[in-house]
């Protein structure tokens, strides 16, 4: 068996990117939770974000952690455009053409994506990467320690922006009902589009805080959105605290795993705990029973 | 009048379910519309809050024209509709249900307005932290009710109040009416309960198919043959 220490550390080091994990869930789990669709351009609009902290970083020298605060807005209000002037009024109210809408779009900018920046692997190539802090036995990357405290920090935002504003109430009112919320004058057009932008500034987030350790290509952005749609299904669909938890839980399972198994296997016990949460609880940890 | 509607017409797709309405509420009034299940009257309470579009006709609110403004301006303008089937917020506690009633209107007093809501219904402030969708039929009708009175209305459209409540609610909601209304409220009350909506009413219309079948002083329904007849089964 491995030492206790490089265990303890394999867990930190799981939190720590599964920190990451959960804010690419979150915004994927709020957006069924309140437009009751499966995002399929959470993975483009993942990769679009990286390549514009990159873009901001080779071209502006701006630092990926100064970049948070501006690039979530501005992916807020992309987001909320496209919501509000592209999908939500091309789906004409049906779900299942949102659905498509949202495919076409990942189609879409992926392969705009490619034509701009060819199919090359590309990273910061700052030497972060390697930064790592001495606590006690353990080794811990700071880059993902500093991961860890902004997706903690964008969690309890998020949930106070729930539940303290009339906004995140306004939210929570339409995911529920929706003809209930018009009658208080909650526009959910405008609510919706809300979400979508909420969601797209999580991916911004999240794209800031992964470039430093990791690398972007234009189809990177789909490794992360098929562990956060195991981690929003794991969860319970539409819930933001099992979001949270499960993003949680997937990084220590993977890096586990990766001890246990070596590296590349390391997402095969997330895989395996997925289809065995879907035998016993297909509702997931903190999903409503049907 | 504080409301007026005239030869008002809506439907879904081809299909007119409202045929040609003409009728008027006026200040401190309570009017029944009244008519059986299917006849059109949640049709015109979603036409009348902008939910459901009308295909023509005009909606004069305070003397402001209103058939074709969106749901959130109607709201802004002081009609407020509490829909059949209460429509609350289950997630949400019976707070922040209250709260969301002030969401556009009302929201400079909503602290005072809310505290006056918890005096009429005690049993929503008993139960305040608790989510809406735990309460019983006659809570989330009152929830309901309350939802609308935050947003200060100047009128206040009642669609089914007393609909699968008990005999015993369905006596308190009526008394409840009859109290928000004697405080200046004017209301437009739809119902099945054709009895005790006479009873509160000054003035009634008869929905079927579409159109008013009858139409008069509330007091002269309850002695009409017909009404008496059809509705009553005297």
């Amino acid at each position: 068996m491995y030492a206790p220490e490089i265990v303890a550390e394999a867990v930190v080091n799981g939190l720590m990117s599964g920190a990451t994990y959960a804010l690419v869930a979150l915004g994927l789990t709020l957006v069924y939770g309140v437009l009751h669709i499966v995002n399929f351009a959470h993975g483009a609009l993942l990769t679009c974000a990286m390549f514009a902290v990159l873009g901001l970083n080779l071209w502006l020298g701006i630092d990926p952690y100064w970049a948070i605060l501006p690039l979530a807005l501005i992916f807020f209000a992309f987001g909320y455009g496209l919501q509000r002037f592209i999908i939500g009024p091309s789906s004409h109210g049906e779900d299942r053409n949102t659905l498509l809408v949202t495919l076409g779009l990942s189609i879409v900018l992926e392969n705009l994506m490619l034509a701009a920046f060819k199919s090359d692997t590309r990273s910061l190539g700052a030497d972060t990467a390697f930064d790592v802090l001495e606590l006690g036995p353990m080794l811990i990357s700071r880059p993902r320690l500093i991961g860890f405290g902004v997706a903690l920090a964008t969690a309890a935002l998020l949930w106070l922006l729930l539940s303290a504003t009339d906004t995140g109430r306004a939210i929570r009112a339409v995911a529920k009902e929706k003809l209930g919320a018009q009658l208080v004058g909650i526009d959910p057009r405008h609510i919706f589009a809300v979400t979508f932008g909420i969601g797209c500034a999580c991916l911004a987030i999240a794209a800031c805080l992964l470039l430093p350790t990791f690398y972007v290509n234009p189809r990177v952005g789909n490794a992360f959105v098929l562990v956060a749609f195991t981690i929003v299904v794991l969860g319970g669909m539409g819930s933001i605290a099992g979001a949270l938890v499960g993003g949680l839980f997937v990084g220590v399972v993977e890096s586990l795993g990766g001890l246990l198994l070596g590296e590349s296997l390391g997402q095969l016990g997330i895989f395996l705990i997925f289809i065995l949460v879907l035998l016993v609880r297909p509702t997931g940890l903190f999903g409503a029973r049907a | 009048m504080v409301l007026e509607i005239k030869d008002l017409r809506a439907g879904y797709g081809p299909v007119e379910v409202l045929r040609g309405l003409d009728m008027a509420v006026g200040a401190g009034e309570i009017v029944a519309v009244l008519g059986a299940n299917g006849v059109g009257k949640t049709t015109l309470n979603k036409v009348l809050s902008g939910v459901l579009p009308l295909t023509s006709g005009s909606i004069r609110f305070d003397g402001r024209e209103i058939a074709r403004a969106a749901p959130d301006a109607i709201v802004d303008a002081g009609l407020i509709h509490v829909p059949e089937g209460r429509k609350i917020f289950p997630n949400m506690s019976v707070r922040e249900n209250l709260e969301l009633g002030s969401y556009r209107r009302g929201k400079a007093n909503r602290r005072s307005n809310l505290e006056r809501i918890f005096e009429t219904f005690p049993r929503l402030r008993e139960r305040s932290r608790q989510f809406a969708g735990t309460l019983s039929g006659g809570e989330q009708q009152m929830l309901a009710i309350g939802r609308g009175m935050m947003a200060e209305p100047r009128l206040l459209i009642l669609d089914e109040p007393s609909l699968g409540l008990s005999p015993l609610m369905v006596e308190e909601m009526f008394a409840l009416i009859r109290r928000l209304n004697a405080a200046g409220l004017p209301i437009l009350l739809v119902e099945q309960n054709v009895v005790q909506s006479l009873e509160i009413a000054s003035r009634a219309f008869i929905l079927e198919n579409g159109i008013f079948a009858m139409r008069g002083a509330a007091a002269d329904m309850r002695e009409n043959p017909e009404l008496r007849r059809v509705y009553l089964g005297l």
